[in-house]
């Protein structure tokens, strides 16, 4: 059962979607304003991703080789149509709030990817897995972008929901951040500082065998 | 005169790439270079024109007749897909020296959301036929005039000492962000 942590952690940490890849940029850098807003795609991309990934898999027999990358597309928009229509109907004020990037899943490059990439070769439980791991990865990188963003922008955690949190008035707000240029930098920024994190943390690990 | 409106509106002031997010991974993956970059706005400007085109015909003219706008997401992609395989075909036949500047972007170009979001925007809007189509032409020529921009600086970049963790993606999310900034002072003008 190894590979399921292997699974999780290459999705959260190693190949992370957002800030390792660098795939799906349009909808991290888009609803990141708020954590309702982030949270809420991450979960909504990760729900479809998992959908997709088993699908893909389990009819991985059936799909003609040649033919592959259309039925995929067909599978996609199809759960993302479904999950469109669940949250319209059970949390609208998401649906209203994530606008056309609730549809434009269909078209998020991880979702694709996975399929093309892994679920096409892979079985049920390991496609699943994988579609976790990668799913989880996203929904984190969206949390901390949205969470930087909603604490300098508004000066507040959780905005929209019973749990907020409102910094004190002294607290300055920029509104900067909540302005599309905001996404930009907060996205560029946080990538450079993990990155350089990990070179650091690589650099450790192999200072440590020679010593 | 509304429609020049709609056009600038689509072009510059909300512009796709810097303001409403659709589009960013061609955006920031085919803009190493200044002639590719030109090859890939140009050819999502096409493309984005006629699925606007077709996909208002399809949405107008079958889906709506027969009560089944809730597949308007399978039936877009699926327009999508089948126009850019078109365009590759006829551009292989009829041209080959633009299919050779412009084929390895083509397939690239259906999983754009630029083009997918400009259809579900027309959709949303409740735009007519002309209105579609000079919305879809804006939004095209106002990635395409970002990419340049965007083309242009980064060639800048890529000769100068950038510090070793910014090099890459995160100085050029950090350019994209500092050209987004100068774009909102357009925010004004309509």
């Amino acid at each position: 059962m190894s590979y399921i942590t292997r699974y999780l952690k290459r999705g959260i940490i190693s190949e992370n979607p957002i800030f390792v890849q660098a795939i799906a940029l349009c909808p991290a850098l888009a609803v990141s304003g708020t954590v309702f807003n982030g949270l809420g795609m991450g979960l909504a991309t990760a729900f479809v991703l998992l959908l997709t990934n088993v699908l893909i898999s389990a009819l991985r027999g059936f799909i003609p080789q040649k033919a592959r990358i259309p039925c995929f597309v067909v599978i996609i928009a199809g759960a993302v149509t479904a999950v469109n229509m669940l949250i319209e109907a059970f949390i609208p004020v998401l649906h209203a709030n994530l606008g056309i990037f609730l549809p434009l899943i269909a078209v998020n490059c991880i979702v694709l990817a996975r399929g093309e990439s892994f679920a096409f070769k892979n079985g049920l439980v390991r496609s699943a897995f994988d579609a976790l791991g990668m799913g989880l990865g996203f929904t984190i990188a969206m949390v901390m972008l949205s969470a930087i963003r909603e604490i300098l922008g508004f000066g507040t955690l959780f905005r929209d929901t019973a749990l907020v949190i409102t910094l004190p008035e002294a607290f300055p707000q920029t509104i900067l951040f909540i302005l599309p240029p905001g996404a930009f930098i907060t996205l560029g920024v946080l990538m450079a500082a993990l990155r350089y994190v990990a070179a650091k943390r690589k650099l450790k690990n192999e200072e440590v065998p020679q010593s | 005169m509304n429609l020049i409106l709609l056009f600038l509106s689509a072009a510059i002031v909300n512009n796709f790439v810097l303001t409403r997010f659709l589009g960013i991974c061609p955006f920031i993956g085919v803009s190493r270079k200044l002639e590719s970059a030109v090859s890939m706005g140009i050819a999502v400007t096409f493309v984005l024109t006629l699925s606007s085109a077709v996909s208002y015909m399809v949405y107008t003219f079958f889906l709506v007749p027969l009560n089944m706008q809730y597949l308007h997401i399978i039936a877009f992609i699926v327009i999508i897909a089948a126009l850019v395989q078109v365009v590759e075909m006829f551009l292989k036949k009829s041209s080959p020296t633009l299919y050779s500047a412009m084929g390895v972007y083509l397939p690239l170009i259906t999983t754009n959301c630029a083009i997918i979001g400009a259809v579900l925007i027309n959709m949303n809007e409740g735009f007519n036929f002309i209105e579609s189509v000079v919305h879809a032409a804006g939004a095209g020529l106002g990635f395409l005039l970002a990419i340049v921009i965007f083309a242009g600086l980064r060639e800048r970049i890529e000769r100068s000492d950038v510090p070793q963790a910014f090099r890459g993606f995160p100085i050029a999310l950090v350019a994209a962000g500092l050209m987004s900034i100068a774009f909102l002072g357009f925010s004004g003008l309509i």
